[in-house]
């Protein structure tokens, strides 16, 4: 028996006539007035809303400004990810640069979760905001490289990985990159 | 002889009219009852199949058609597949005492706009309302499930329930009109409808005639979301439409009841009578439909006490009053 202190009544007891009346014409207004508005249903395939740019949807590989590959398939995607959908197989160019000779997403385990964009140290790997992709047949969700693949930068437009890092290849010695600085001799800094 | 082989032709087309147009509004009021249902709560409704979402009564029987139809293994075969077919049944043949208009003539020869003029037209309306209780309790007793049972059961003890006070709510019209006849019914209310001067009857007749066609807030039957359905749990494709079907149509002879006993039948100025008694049970759907967008499910306790508690007393109470009236 529970006492609504307002109202000093049982709330299971029945409302008087009056009241319970007025409360059920209050109901029917407000159903009858929102027959006149405008319907708030967005109409999905032909109406699509913008997503934030940071959403977190199909995965794409990225290509640095010059247009190289950024993946340097260092396995750091593959290691964080909690499913276990990445693989991929390293291998060296004749320039000594790293890159992945095949690379695998398996969209139908991926929780979307992010970690291997975050953990990709050369922003090469990166989740886009298209969520609406599925396919007939699960093994079509398997994604080979070509697929995964794009021709532009992603959400970092001007970062490229050999710019910024002293890495030895074949090609270059470190800091020789196009652009790149000359690493810091640690040894000049001494006292 | 020719005029009997007559009179079989006209009551053969009557019927054919009256079950066509009853099957093919049952579809519509679905629709209907769908996009009014979606404008109340700001949505669009359905659109997808055809303009307005007008083909979506073909696309739904389409798909009940074509989806597997399970009898389960243990069921009483006979009684499970008859028992959607009596709730159809009955609901469509209450319409055969719904009077349409006055007499025409074609050729010559009085025509009765109703398919059958019964003296005892109410009782038969009541009889077969009580016969649709068989549908439902049948349906959950053959479908071998104790879930099931206790759902038909369960809408089997509404539907009793209610229907005390839907024929005690209904005794003043006979008083007043003194005939069951619905046709005479209707012609007694030449210069006033009953609702002006039944307006408590009115009320006590539309929520239990809501509660025994198992429309919201009253259908506890198919209450999907807190007791997984009733009597129909093992039901699938068209079978279950049947129920349906039958739940629609019932909708409609509501809408009909309401009409005839309380809105002055197929009266009213200009329009042809029959399309006089369609806006009448047009609108009363509108309003079920309405009342359903509105109004939360009973609870089992709360349906039980307003029909038993609330709805009988009152009819009681104005049947009471209505004889001391009419006495005088």
């Amino acid at each position: 028996m529970n006492i609504d202190p307002q109202n000093k009544r049982r709330e299971d007891a029945p409302m008087p006539v009056l009241e319970a009346v007025k409360a059920l014409g209050e109901g029917f207004a407000t159903t009858l007035k929102h027959l006149f508005r405008r319907p708030i249903t967005e109409e999905y395939p032909e109406e699509q809303r913008p997503l934030p740019a940071r959403s977190r949807g199909r995965i794409v590989l990225t290509r640095d400004p010059d247009g190289e590959e950024r993946c340097v398939a260092c396995y750091l995607c593959s290691a964080v990810c909690p499913v276990s959908c990445i693989s991929m197989q390293s291998a060296e160019r004749e320039d000594g640069k790293r890159y992945a000779r095949w690379f695998r997403i398996n969209f139908s385990r991926c929780i979307y979760c992010g970690l291997c964009e975050e953990a990709c140290p050369t922003c090469a790997i990166q989740l886009t905001p298209q969520f609406d992709h599925c396919k007939r047949d699960i093994l079509d969700m398997v994604y080979e490289k070509e697929d995964l693949l794009v021709d532009h930068c992603g959400k970092n437009a001007d970062y490229n990985f050999y710019r910024h890092a002293g890495i030895l290849t074949r090609a270059h010695a470190k800091g020789a990159h196009p652009d790149e600085e000359a690493p810091v001799d640690v040894r000049t800094n001494l006292p | 002889m020719l005029t009997w082989l007559l009179g079989l032709l006209i009551l053969m087309i009557k019927l054919g009219v009256v079950l066509g147009c009853l099957l093919f509004f049952a579809a519509y009021l679905v629709w209907i009852e769908r996009k009014l249902l979606a404008r109340l709560q700001v949505r669009i409704g359905p659109n997808r199949a055809g303009k307005f979402g007008l083909l979506q009564p073909i696309a739904d029987a389409i798909k009940m058609l074509t989806k597997e139809d399970i009898v389960p293994q243990a069921a009483d075969r006979m009684i499970f597949l008859l028992a959607p077919a009596i709730v159809a049944a009955t609901a469509l043949l209450m319409f055969a005492v719904v009077p349409f208009g006055p007499d025409i003539r074609v050729a010559g020869r009085p025509v009765a706009m109703v398919i059958s003029d019964l003296h005892v037209g109410l009782l038969f309306v009541f009889a077969l309302s009580s016969l649709a209780v068989y549908g439902v309790a049948l349906g959950g007793w053959a479908s071998n499930s104790k879930y099931s049972l206790l759902g038909g059961i369960r809408g089997a003890a509404q539907m009793i329930s209610y229907e005390l006070a839907l024929g005690l709510s209904l005794v003043p019209i006979v008083m007043m009109s003194g005939s069951f006849s619905l046709v005479d019914i209707v012609n007694h209310q030449a210069r006033y409808p009953f609702l002006l001067v039944q307006p408590v009857a009115f009320v006590i007749f539309l929520i239990s005639a809501m509660a025994e066609s198992k429309r919201i807030p009253f259908d506890l039957p198919e209450a999907e979301n807190e007791l997984g359905a009733g009597f129909h749990t093992e039901y699938s494709g068209m079978r279950f439409g049947m129920f349906f079907i039958g739940e629609y149509v019932h909708m409609q002879v509501l809408g009909a009841l309401v009409a005839v006993f309380f809105l002055g039948g197929w009266r009213g100025p200009w329009l042809p009578p029959a399309l006089w008694l369609m806006i009448k049970m047009l609108a009363v759907c509108l309003v079920l439909i309405w009342i359903r967008g509105t109004l939360p499910r009973l609870r089992y306790d709360q349906l039980m006490a307003i029909g038993w508690k609330v709805l009988l007393p009152a009819a009681l109470i104005n049947l009471w009053i209505t004889g001391i009236v009419v006495a005088i």
